[in-house]
């Protein structure tokens, strides 16, 4: 178990390396900062003073090699719009996002499992195919489409609940999080079930898919021949594994429910960091936009970790090795 | 041989049969048209006898047995009827049936690697078997489930029980299935090719083991095999079954040595004998009929050496005791070699 750890920490140390070459590079695709920053009168000496304060005038190379060294001390640069370091305005916004993409995944696990299961177990019944159709439905219907639907019904024509914005929050940590007021949390439904949607129909396919094949294994028959009721057959020898494809996809998600939640935060004006970086790369602010990626990198790197661990614990066979006495 | 005595506070009149299977009918609905896996079926067990079901891939083994049970995958739809200790399961709700199986009737696979859960313990999965039909505490389910490991031959019963399947080879994990079922002392084990998977070695011993378990406690067993020289070491009587059907059933004597029915004549001859050696052993000319398009008449038709024109009407049951179902039975030799294959 230790020798895979560690084997999987080297992997992704070599992972996040290379991940920040290719930020680095990518950044500069989208266009060149100094016009933005610049005001169009100032005269070419300031334009000079600024690039070399900005390190612009230095060649590729150099800049990156600047910027690792800062970057493996946990300096991301300072963003050229606030004057802040960036990783601060990124880390700042990150609760906001956290905690709307794990609402949105206790939405999709508590019902796209049942759901999932349930058309798996009767996939010919008229409940199991209305399930396959709404999921089609989750899948096809564009997010930010959904998400005006949203509005436009619950917050606009029955004002039940706010259209946009976080609501109060209350600290833990100090770290403001929504869910713990009751306004916070009326903030947080629409979105929430806006980013699921999309998961909810993956959970509901992949439980589907799970149980059909599970539900025809020997040891479910044998289960049922020792006399289980079908409550424990289904919610423990079907449930436990299906539970491992669903929890590796999921977790695997959950990186990019975070890194695209770009688009819900865009239209609940969610003050998140999906938000943050639509707003930098309008303004050219290059370190805000690597810090963001950086983040999103290393956010997927320990994702997959976790997730690599999980699958171990919940499958004896790999967490105990394959040896067959 | 027949240990006809009744268990204890078990009212059973005098000579009942533990199970009476009569006209069983398993069909399919599938988009081919309707399988009719299992086609009027009759089955007859008495109190601790070992009957072996014996037949090619495909005859309908592992569907009967699992009707039984009430455990055949939809679409499938189950006929007859199924006396089990005086009552039909046939018609037994689902939550009658729960409590007789694992309770009353126990089932052991073809595929250890497959009957245990991979994701379970071998103690998870055993103590929910014994809380299933005892009111006893965790510790005393604990207990039981060491006990039965230890009966069946697991060597230090305690360690194995907290191991999880894929730890154990495959005769140790089929010992642990058998383990399972032994676990309420049932009065019916029905086992499907439970040493089809194994090493021959360790088909013996566990052949052996579940010969000696169910001898010393009174249950009576259900033994679906395509392999007729084991069944004909270990049961009391014979069932053939083709295409669905029985065609053959008697004691293991009748029918291995004057079996009447084509079909089971070739099955012996198939089986490999020490008088033939060196010899080609004699397969069954064809296959096996698709359940979707079976012949007119006797099902065995196009592939019987003693076929002839009324065998295109459907043959009945001949004969008292040994049966058979056919209108041409093999003539009853003079002590044939085929007593050779119980050697
Ligand atoms: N769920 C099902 N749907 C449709 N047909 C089925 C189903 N289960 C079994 N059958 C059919 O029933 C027939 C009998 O199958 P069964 O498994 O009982 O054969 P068997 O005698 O046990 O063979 P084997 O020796 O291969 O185990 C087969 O033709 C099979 O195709
Ligand atoms: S009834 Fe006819 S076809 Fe069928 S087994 Fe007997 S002889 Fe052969
Ligand atoms: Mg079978």
């Amino acid at each position: 178990m230790l020798v895979f750890i560690i084997r999987r920490l080297t992997q992704s140390a070599i992972v996040v390396a290379v991940m920040s070459v290719l930020v680095f590079a990518g950044i500069f695709a989208i266009g060149d900062p100094i016009d933005v920053l610049i005001s169009p009168e100032a005269d070419e000496a300031e334009r000079a003073a600024a690039i070399a304060r900005l390190g612009l005038d230095r060649p590729m190379h150099e800049q990156f090699l600047a910027f690792a060294q800062e970057a493996a001390k946990g300096d991301l640069g300072r963003s050229f719009v606030h004057g802040v370091p960036a990783l601060d305005i990124v880390l700042q916004r990150f609760p906001a996002t956290l905690e709307l993409a794990l609402a949105a995944m206790l939405i999709a696990v508590l019902l796209g499992i049942p759901l999932g299961v349930w058309a798996g177990l009767r996939p010919d019944g008229i409940a199991g195919r209305t399930i396959m159709t709404g999921s089609i439905l989750g899948f096809s219907l564009p997010t930010f489409w959904v998400g005006m639907l949203l509005i436009m019904i619950f917050a606009v024509t029955l004002g039940w609940l706010p259209a946009g914005g976080r609501g109060a929050t209350r600290e833990i940590l100090g770290v403001p999080f929504s869910f713990l007021t009751a306004d916070g949390l009326a903030h947080l439904v629409l979105p929430a079930i806006n980013l699921a949607l999309f998961k909810i129909s993956l959970v509901i396919r992949l439980a589907r898919a799970g149980t059909r094949e599970v539900a025809l294994q020997d040891y479910v028959k044998f289960a049922r021949a020792k006399g289980l009721s079908a409550r424990r057959v289904v919610g423990v020898h079907i449930l436990k594994n299906i539970m491992i494809p669903v929890v590796t996809v999921l977790g695997l998600e959950l990186g990019s429910v975070i890194a695209f939640s770009v688009v819900t935060e865009t239209v609940f004006a969610w003050p998140g960091m999906g938000k943050l970086l639509i707003d930098s790369i309008l303004q050219l602010d290059r370190p805000v936009v690597v810090a963001y990626l950086m983040v999103t990198v290393l956010l997927f790197v320990v994702i997959n970790l976790v997730v690599d661990l999980l699958y171990s614990l919940l499958d004896p066979r790999i967490r105990l090795g394959g040896s067959r006495s | 041989m027949n240990q006809d005595q009744p268990m204890k506070g078990q009212q059973i009149e005098a000579g009942a049969p533990l199970l009476r299977v009569e006209g069983l009918r398993t069909e399919f609905e599938t988009r081919a048209g309707a399988v009719r896996a299992v086609d009027g079926v009759d089955l007859e067990i008495r109190r601790g006898e070992i009957l072996g079901l014996v037949g090619e891939s495909g005859s309908g083994k592992s569907v009967t047995g699992l009707s039984l049970l009430g455990l055949v995958d939809p679409p499938g739809r189950v006929g007859g009827r199924i006396l089990f200790e005086g009552e039909d399961l046939a018609r037994a709700g689902e939550r009658r049936l729960r409590h007789i199986r694992g309770a009353r009737i126990a089932m052991i696979f073809q595929d250890p690697m497959m009957t245990l859960n991979p994701v379970l313990s071998v103690e998870t999965q055993m103590v929910e078997a014994v809380l299933a039909h005892a009111r006893v505490t965790r510790e005393e389910a604990r207990r039981r489930s060491r006990d039965a490991l230890a009966r069946v031959g697991i060597p230090s019963p305690e360690e194995r029980l907290r191991a999880y399947p894929h730890q154990f080879s495959g005769g140790m994990r089929q010992r642990v299935a058998i383990a399972i079922a032994l676990l309420h002392a049932p009065a019916l084990i029905i086992a499907d090719e439970p040493t089809t998977a194994l090493d021959v070695t360790i088909q013996a011993q566990i052949l052996f083991e579940v010969q000696k378990l169910c001898r010393e406690t009174g249950t009576a067993l259900l033994w679906i095999t395509h392999d007729l020289a084991v069944v004909s070491t270990l049961a009391d009587r014979i069932a053939v079954m083709y295409a669905g059907r029985i065609v053959e059933t008697g004691s293991v004597a009748e029918v291995i040595d004057t079996p009447r029915h084509p079909y089971t004549r070739g099955l012996i001859n198939s089986v490999p004998s020490r008088n033939r050696r060196g010899q080609p052993l004699a397969q069954i000319p064809g296959m096996t009929p698709s359940l979707l398009d079976l012949p007119r008449g006797c099902a065995f038709r196009p592939r019987c050496p003693r076929a002839q024109e009324d065998c295109q009407e459907e043959p009945g049951l001949f004969g008292a005791g040994h049966r058979w179902r056919c209108f041409h039975p093999e003539p009853v030799p003079a002590m044939g070699p085929a007593t050779e294959v119980r050697a």
